[in-house]
């Protein structure tokens, strides 16, 4: 599958698996369980330094190493459009002046639904800012059409809440986003194990973004191998095209003729 | 003087500072951050030229594991 390239803003990617540095046990898990993705895409969120703290300490970057990865900065735990600019603002400083984003403006810390009207605007003001944003948001076509329309280079609608693991909960929104969009529509958050991934990619999702599916696994590690060939499969038989369903009449595979009397 | 980094309140013997000998001051020195001065972000090769005033408030950030 060289041939089916993914393209993001310009540039291609083999990976159509992006994943999440959060919530593994140390960085060298984290660095394991990317590697064994083969994800070339990774998110990081931007916080406050401890300050004061020991100068050796390592850091994510030290075992995620920006030359071979493709950083995506996101705005987690950001709830107003405000905060979301201010801290991708902070991010492109802190990345050298890398442009490719990850917006999400959240509407509720129960359940992290994204709030869409702060989502819009905030897109609004960063693509003038020159960001690549990649955006997050709810499984609305409306909406993702929107986001499109104002010029982002990804929509990304959840398949259920952040961190539930509870899978593709509107196959048929996610349809419509797909069948409605000219940029890539990449399946971001609820996929719980990997047969929610290859279901992403049958849709016709042109990636799909995960972190807690693979971190919070029993086996982080075999879990993102897991993943790397359930994205694999799950495009491959997009690209295959399925057989028709037929509820009522079936139709051997072996031959009617020539059976033994 | 009176700083306020990362919402924590900084107290300093002097009565003017750049933003280099602070980095220096926090031991900060070896790590990849990015710094916002008083609501607007400022750029590596300002540091040495910009001076720390009594209640001025510094965000300075890293890239951590995150979804």
């Amino acid at each position: 599958m060289e041939s089916d390239k993914f393209l993001i803003a310009g540039k291609h990617y083999l990976s159509r698996l992006l994943v999440g540095t959060g919530k593994y046990k140390d960085f060298k898990e984290t660095q394991t369980a990317i590697s064994e993705s083969g994800a070339e895409i990774v998110t990081v969120a931007i916080r406050r330094t401890n300050i004061g703290q020991d100068i050796k300490e390592e850091s994510l970057l030290d075992f995620i190493p920006k030359e071979k990865y493709t950083y995506l900065p996101n705005t987690a735990g950001c709830y107003t459009k405000d905060d979301a600019i201010r801290t991708l603002r902070l991010a492109r400083e802190l990345l050298d002046g890398h442009n490719l984003v990850k917006l999400e403006v959240l509407g509720d810390p129960n359940t992290l639904y994204p709030n869409v009207v702060e989502t819009v605007e905030a897109a609004k003001i960063l693509i003038k800012e020159g960001f690549d944003v990649m955006v997050y948001t709810s499984d609305d076509p409306i909406i993702a059409k929107q986001l499109e329309d104002i010029g982002c280079c990804a929509i990304m609608p959840l398949a259920s809440l952040i961190g539930s693991g509870m899978g593709i909960l509107n196959p048929h929104n996610l349809e419509i986003i797909i069948d409605n969009a000219k940029v890539p529509v990449i399946v971001d958050a609820g996929v719980g194990t990997a047969s929610d991934a290859v279901i992403a990619m049958e849709l016709g999702c042109d990636g799909v973004l995960m972190n807690t599916a693979i971190a919070a696994a029993d086996n982080p590690i075999l879990m993102a191998a897991a993943m790397k060939k359930a994205i694999e499969s799950g495009r491959e038989a997009f690209l295959a095209g399925r057989m028709k369903k037929k509820f009522y009449q079936a139709d051997p595979s072996s031959p009617t003729s020539g059976l033994i009397k | 003087m009176k700083i306020y980094v990362n919402g924590q309140q900084k107290n300093f013997e002097v009565t003017e500072i750049c933003l280099t000998s602070l980095i220096e001051k926090l031991a900060l020195n070896e790590k990849k951050f990015a710094i916002e001065y008083n609501g607007e972000i400022i750029s590596k090769s300002n540091f040495s030229q910009t001076f720390l005033k009594d209640g001025d408030k510094l965000e300075i950030v890293i890239a951590v594991g995150g979804g």
